[in-house]
């Protein structure tokens, strides 16, 4: 096996070994991208010198205790890395370089893990497939016709093609889930507030969530160990105990409460979809879980309100790109006002300017009861449907993505259609909830994504059902590319 | 038709956004069909249901007022498009 195809766990037993060093295994990386990047289109930027220095270190040092150390990761370019480019895939920021780390940046390399590079996204993670990157569209690795999801199409894509050994990305309705299923890769959007977002670049604060994207649920539960716990530097993270997540890594799911919930497999899902979540149902109820079917009745809802208080939330984030402190500045003005909104005009994308004047509009005198405040309590609905559903079940399965990948180019014209392949993954980040995307099928050659929803807080059930779900079966496979 | 190029151009000085008319347009087409869709919202009765702002319930989040190391001048200047003697520069505001 390739270096660079290795898994963290896999990985992490060779350093300490000896069998490998931190600057082969980085190599193997930057060579990997070497070969398929003009393909793949995942990377942004890639730090060469910077992540073989930073392997050379690790090795010096000869310590390879931390599960991290010496493990090369590709992080979303939504979130801050000190002294490397940080764009978030927008012409605003197109030379932006953050004085600072972002708290998951922080911690990762004080784990000694090598950052390679900052991946492709939506501009602003707004979207659902990476064709609204202000630079250029990544293509899925099982077929290059198609999207890899989105908006952390770039971390799921470099992982799904062996380009890093594993990536971050950032989840506001389902962006880290989403391209994790589209691209056969497990990824984790843990509970609001799990995970610092200091240094995450704001889209909608209430929403938005770092969560790692993975080749096993092995190496999402060493990553989730890495970068969760409270932070002095985000307000909005819970001062909770974290347990050690690798104590979930059991397989065993016998007399767990599992509920399916009828609205994610009616209207909307492709069959194939179906067939594999209703599978997966049964591969749980062999191994001695109890699945049974619920309802969620304010699902059909979630969409719209999701819509109306992430939009306004982004109209208020995206308030501060103003050409002043940092990012582009327009060439020619007259005024002020007129430095702005030359400077916001030419630097935003066309998706990101919508979002701006739908939230601008929701939030707007006269507007904001029948809009945001609506949402707002709408959103409390769906909220109520799985604090129901949780007290009688240990979890919730459902589709991550209504389809499998789509080809580039199909919903580019018509917004409500591309935002509903978020239909299955933003209740969940209406409530806060944590959850895990995983391998469960194919559909003519392209995989497809179970999500397994938790209690708040409880990412151990997830991850314990997802270990038990992956040593069962046969789904984890890789792209020929 | 909910929104009119009227609409979108008082929304978009709002927003600090200048839009061509035929952006204008095109905006509007886009944004009727999306609230068209948001009204499915007024299905509920939303009467007696609280708002939900934010998931967790934490309320004011302090910490110690203690000093610490804040970001150098230079650092945070660093990305400003245009600066002079470690300030941001700004077209003039102030009438004579």
């Amino acid at each position: 096996m390739k270096l660079n195809e290795l898994t963290i766990h896999e990985a992490h037993q060779l350093l300490l070994k000896r069998e490998i060093s931190a600057e082969e295994l980085t190599k193997a990386v930057l060579d990997r991208i070497d070969r398929v990047e003009e393909t793949i289109k995942a990377f942004l930027t890639v730090d060469r010198e910077g992540a073989l220095e930073n392997s050379k270190k690790v090795d010096s040092e000869g310590d390879y205790s931390c599960a991290l150390a010496g493990i090369p990761v590709a992080i979303k370019d939504n979130i801050c890395t000190k002294d490397l480019k940080t764009t978030c895939a927008s012409k605003m920021l197109a030379n932006f370089i953050p004085p600072y780390d972002a708290t998951v940046c922080e911690k990762l390399k004080a784990g000694k893990a090598i950052i390679i590079g900052k991946t492709n996204m939506d501009e602003f993670a707004m979207g659902s497939s990476t064709e609204n990157s202000g630079f250029f569209v990544t293509r899925n690795p099982w077929d290059t016709e198609r999207v890899p999801g989105g908006s952390s199409g770039g971390s799921a894509a470099a992982v799904a093609a062996d380009e890093c050994i594993f990536a971050l990305g950032s989840d506001t309705g389902g962006s880290i889930r989403q391209p994790a299923s589209h691209c056969g890769v497990v990824g984790l959007k843990p509970t609001y507030g799990r995970v610092s977002r200091y240094g995450l670049v704001a889209y909608a604060s209430s929403l938005d969530q770092i969560g790692p994207i993975t080749k096993d649920v092995t190496d999402c539960a060493i990553v989730l160990n890495a970068i969760a716990g409270w932070d002095e530097k985000d307000s909005t993270c819970a001062n909770l105990p974290v347990p050690d997540f690798t104590e979930s890594l059991v397989a065993d799911v016998r007399g767990m409460k599992i509920g399916l919930p009828r609205e994610y497999l009616g209207e909307g899902i492709d069959p194939d979809v179906r067939e594999a979540i209703i599978s997966a149902a049964r591969t749980f109820e062999k191994l001695g879980a109890v699945c049974e079917e619920i309802s969620l009745p304010h699902t059909e809802y979630a969409l719209a309100a999701f819509y109306i208080i992430a939009t306004a939330e982004a109209s208020s984030n995206l308030a501060r790109y103003d050409g002043i402190r940092y990012g582009v500045r327009a060439r020619d003005y007259d005024d002020l006002l007129d430095l702005y909104k030359k400077t916001r005009s030419e630097g935003f994308g066309d998706e990101v300017k919508r979002r701006i004047m739908l939230g601008t509009y929701a939030l707007s005198s006269g507007y904001y009861e029948a809009y945001y405040l609506k949402a707002q309590k709408v959103r409390t609905l769906v909220k109520r449907d799985f604090d129901q559903a949780f007290e009688k079940y240990d979890i919730i399965i459902a589709p991550t993505a209504p389809t499998p990948a789509f080809k580039i180019g199909e919903k580019t014209d018509d917004p409500l259609k591309m935002y509903m392949s978020d239909v299955c993954t933003i209740p969940v980040n209406m409530a806060g909830l944590p959850a895990i995307s995983i391998p469960c099928g194919f559909s003519n050659g392209m995989p497809v994504g179970l999500q397994i929803i938790g209690k708040p807080f409880d990412e151990a059930t997830i991850l314990r059902a997802a270990y038990t779900f992956e040593q069962a079966t046969d789904y984890r496979k890789k792209p020929a590319l | 038709m909910k929104i009119t190029i009227e609409t979108v151009e008082h929304v978009a000085n709002l927003a600090r956004l200048y839009l061509s008319e035929d952006e204008k347009a095109e905006m509007a087409k886009k944004l009727n069909s999306i609230l068209e869709y948001m009204d499915k919202l007024n299905e509920l009765d939303t009467t007696d249901v609280p708002p939900t702002a934010h998931i967790i319930p934490i309320k004011n989040v302090f910490r110690e007022d203690v000093v610490k190391e804040s970001l150098p001048r230079e650092e945070a200047l660093k990305n400003a498009p245009d600066k002079e003697r470690g300030f941001f520069k700004v077209p003039r505001i102030i009438e004579d």
